[in-house]
């Protein structure tokens, strides 16, 4: 079937079979960064989002997009950036593969909370999961980010 | 010193952080074929035919493999050097198959739809025989794992094949039996730990093609370049001068790449077909069909005399290994070797036991290696003598421990050269609050805060086995090209290892290009395990370091007219002391690759050390139970680390956090189970739950320095030792809190619930 989708602020026409899922779907078009670390929505890698919100890809079918924007990070480059800069001075970038689907959900937290508490940013960020940094880290950096707590 | 010990960031951060295809997946040709494993059903059975002519069949397949199409050279997957300890226990695809998961044929098509299709296509048709899946059976059970008359081990294990022992191992000083009886308090405990996944989050990968010469190259996610062409070299019956291993960034690793997973497959796809081929084992084969952690059953005998002085142990243990040996005398005997040493008050101590074959994934390497398993029998043995003698654990560990410039009963008189443990307690202590938390305080709402403690070692590389070497090359523009085999897989060692550089040759890190690793270019590595990569490698590449300062010295001195001995070099100019002249480096280099009778200089060093000094840790556990229902959070987790001198603050510190999260999950909430037929229960994170931002509580770290008077500026390792404390440390916080002793991990609310109603029975 065909759906017409704007990834990253680019309209596209894509043919999708009916049981393809989105994470699929990106990566074929070069979105490198949209990983599938699961298959049951457990870790977060793969969160893009579907007009504007943090949306697992592995779990969504593709033709779902159609007619909306999905944004993965390629398509906030700056931001992520500077966010990534935050992540790199705490040295909790690590292994960097779940960093991508992290790094989308902590901009749309940023869109989404204000002023979170340790709490509200852990529970926030609970659905990304990481082995590497033990957590401490990414919050150190998102604190930082979001000028919040000490 | 102006990089060691600073907090500098990863030279790759900005590119992984934000989604730059660098990883093996990105990198592999679009048009590669797609790798699919059939996985066995059944735990033990033997293949009686396959047929595979439908698969064959269909469009878009390019072949399928079965055991009738492999080599038949049995080998072992374990990365470790040659000859490897591990049994050659494996064929690429054997006729009989060992455990649920089991690979029974290759399949490989244009796309992964096809691949699937033709999966279903196969029939097979097993004889099925009963399993072995509770290795306490394993010794002497009528089912016989390993009746192939070609098993090969490199040397003298103790494999008893017939009886499903894998490896024995006996290690003893003095006569514990005797030492034993003249003590006046014997505690003995059996304690259980559990297999546990590695749970990296980019799963096994590989990609393999024929390059322009007709060679083989295969590009992986693993920790062990080097090994994985040696495997392949052995079981696909190719000289290794055609293979070719090459590793991109990697997702990820603690241990489990170090057995070569998936490449073989990929591999064998390519040979047979001449195309290039890939596999992606999806998380469920991750969890179901690589390793997981050795599960032990350790028997721990412990005698003190009545002032606290610890003068016997006897540790009794048994690994189950599963289908296939990988790593299992190896990780038997450092069960041992990391907690004998630990105290050194002993007259006698033994350690000794079986690592058997059972029908269940294979076990291999993980974080910690044994040491894991052994620290939470002995810590929580010793937490338990604390109590009997009505002692303080922390003073009770002061009075014991090993302390630098002390030997032990089985370090053979070799002297242990660092160690701030005795200070990492005093500290860990006052940053947990421990005077005051102490065993425990009740809460208004009915629920019980208490704190428990442990303390562990491990190592830093393979004393007298695994050697490094780096290579550091001199360019022309003046820049330096840093030449390693080992394997950043997150950890941050490539910048840690060109921190080493910059200091020796007093650059900044901006000039020093990294490459790592590809077996064609990079210097010999083994790989990234064993706690081995700051403290092997990061030797080597400051021994190599300074050979190029030595080089550049002499060769400058040429051009100054001077002795070699009379110039000085700041790292950007090289000067001559008494005629003042002087060569920037940039020039010198371009000087050195320029005309005839020159040479590009290239500074070398091959290192390996005759010992493996241990990293320390104190870790201290904050715990709030609910006594009614068992339930336990972990509030707080102090550590405090003995890394020797620190190379990077941050990354050091994320090791350390990421580490002890690794242990909260082992101590709380991981465990790889079984059904009756032998079908992996937890093959996915809804069921394997490893630790959320929400279950870990706050982890502080702290660090206490010692200088390694053998290792690069005085460092040892930390990768591993960061696992070790947070069962025995939960456990102690427990039993603290709510007065029952979990001997079996995971620490669940269930089993405290139960181990407190059957208390209550016999109160």
């Amino acid at each position: 079937m065909q759906i017409k989708v704007i990834i990253n602020n680019r309209p596209v026409t894509l043919d999708v079979k009916p049981d393809d899922f989105l994470v699929d779907t990106l990566r074929k078009q070069g979105l490198y960064s949209v990983r599938r670390g699961c298959d049951t929505a457990c870790c977060g890698l793969c969160t893009v989002w579907l007009d504007g919100r943090p949306t697992l890809s592995c779990s969504t079918l593709s033709f779902r997009a159609h007619g909306k924007t999905v944004t993965t990070i390629e398509g906030v480059r700056t931001e992520a950036e500077e966010f990534a800069r935050f992540m790199a001075a705490e040295g909790a970038d690590q292994c960097g593969y779940c960093s991508p689907g992290f790094i989308m959900t902590v901009l749309a937290m940023k869109n989404e909370l204000s002023n979170p508490t340790d709490a509200d940013i852990n529970h926030y960020l609970t659905g990304n999961l990481c082995r590497c940094t033990g957590y401490q880290g990414q919050l150190r950096a998102v604190k930082k980010y979001l000028g919040v707590g000490s | 010193m102006k990089y060691i010990g600073k907090a500098i960031a990863k030279t790759d951060a900005i590119a992984i952080s934000t989604g730059q295809p660098v990883y093996t997946e990105d990198l592999a040709a679009p048009n590669a074929l797609v790798v699919k494993i059939l996985h066995s059903p059944h735990a033990f059975a033997r293949i009686k035919s396959i047929d595979t002519a439908k698969a064959r069949a269909l469009q878009g397949v390019a072949c399928i493999l079965t055991h009738k199409d492999v080599p038949q050279v049995r080998f072992t997957l374990a990365g470790q050097s040659y000859p490897e300890p591990s049994p050659y226990d494996r064929l690429i695809l054997d006729p009989v198959v060992r455990y649920v998961g089991d690979e029974v044929a290759i399949i490989a098509a244009a796309d992964e739809r096809t691949a699937n299709a033709a999966m279903k296509l196969i029939k097979v048709e097993y004889e099925v025989f009963e399993p072995v899946l509770d290795f306490e059976q394993a010794i002497g059970h009528s089912s016989v794992i390993h009746a192939e008359a070609d098993l090969h081990c490199n040397f003298d294990i103790g494999m008893d094949a017939s009886r499903n022992i894998c490896t024995s191992h006996k290690i003893e000083v003095g006569d514990v039996e005797q030492e034993l009886k003249n003590c006046d308090i014997v505690l003995e405990e059996t304690y259980y730990t559990q297999a546990q996944a590695h749970a990296m989050m980019e799963t096994y990968r590989a990609f393999s093609y024929l390059d322009h010469t007709g060679r083989l190259v295969v590009m992986s996610s693993t920790q062990i370049p080097f090994h994985v062409r040696r495997q392949l070299a052995r079981a696909l019956g190719l000289p290794a001068s055609k293979i070719r291993v090459i590793k991109p960034r990697i997702g990820g690793g603690f241990g489990g790449k170090q057995t070569g997973a998936v490449e073989v497959f990929a591999a064998l796809v390519t040979l047979r077909t001449g195309q290039p081929a890939r596999i992606i084992y999806d998380r469920t084969e991750t969890f179901s069909a690589t390793t997981s952690r050795h599960a032990m059953r350790i028997k721990v005998r412990l005698g003190a005399d009545k002032d606290g002085f610890i003068r016997a142990l006897d540790i009794e243990g048994l690994a189950d290994t599963g289908a296939y040996g990988e790593h299992a005398p190896t990780v038997f005997a450092v069960c041992g070797d990391k907690t004998l040493p630990l105290y050194n008050k002993t007259r006698a101590v033994r350690y000794h036991g079986h690592a058997v074959y059972t029908n269940k994934m294979p076990a291999g390497a993980l974080r910690g290696y044994g040491a894991t398993q052994g620290t939470f029998a002995l810590e929580s043995t010793v937490n338990k003598l604390a109590e009997k003698l009505s002692m303080d654990p922390a003073e009770l560990r002061l009075k014991n421990l090993i302390k630098e410039g002390e030997t032990c009963l089985v370090y053979n008189g070799k002297i242990l050269g660092s160690s701030a443990l005795d200070r990492c307690i005093e500290q860990g202590k006052k940053l947990i609050g421990w005077n005051e938390k102490y065993p425990r305080r009740e809460l208004a709402n009915g629920k019980v805060r208490a704190v428990g403690m442990a303390v562990t070692m491990q190592g830093s590389g393979i004393a007298g086995i695994d050697t490094a070497s780096a290579e550091i090359r001199l360019n022309d523009d003046g820049n330096y090209t840093l030449l390693i085999g080992s394997t950043d897989m997150g950890t941050g060692s490539d910048t840690v290892l060109a921190q080493v550089a910059a200091e020796v040759l007093e650059t900044s890190l901006d000039h020093i290009i990294v490459h790592a690793a590809d077996t064609d270019i990079s210097p010999y590595d083994p790989g990234s395990y064993a706690s081995s990569t700051a403290y092997v490698t990061g030797m080597a590449v400051a021994q190599a370091c300074e050979d190029l300062r030595r080089q550049i010295i002499s060769h400058a001195a040429k051009f100054l007219q001077a002795a070699p001995e009379q110039v000085e070099f700041n790292g950007e100019i090289i000067s001559a002391v008494d005629s003042g002249k002087s060569i920037s480096l940039a020039k010198l280099a371009e000087l050195m690759v320029l005309g005839a009778g020159n040479r590009q200089l290239v500074g070398t060093a091959t290192y390996g050390s005759p010992v493996s000094p241990p990293p320390f840790i104190a870790g201290f556990a904050e715990v709030e139970a609910d006594p009614e229902t068992g339930k336990i959070d972990l509030i707080n987790y102090v550590a405090v680390v003995d890394c020797g001198t620190v190379l990077n603050a941050n990354l050091a510190r994320i090791q350390v956090e990421g580490g002890i999260a690794q242990g909260i999950g082992m101590a709380m909430f991981e465990d790889v189970r079984y059904d009756e037929r032998g079908r992996m229960q937890t093959n996915n994170f809804m069921q394997y739950k490893i630790p959320c931002r929400q279950d870990v509580g706050n982890i502080t770290v702290a660090f206490e320095a010692s200088y390694e008077p053998t290792g690069p500026f005085g460092a040892k390792s930390i990768g591993e030792v960061v696992i070790n404390t947070p069962p025995p440390a939960i456990a102690h916080a427990v039993y603290n809190a709510v007065g029952v002793s979990i001997t079996s991990l995971p620490i669940t609310p269930e089993k405290v619930f139960m181990a407190k109603q059957s208390l209550k029975k016999t109160q």
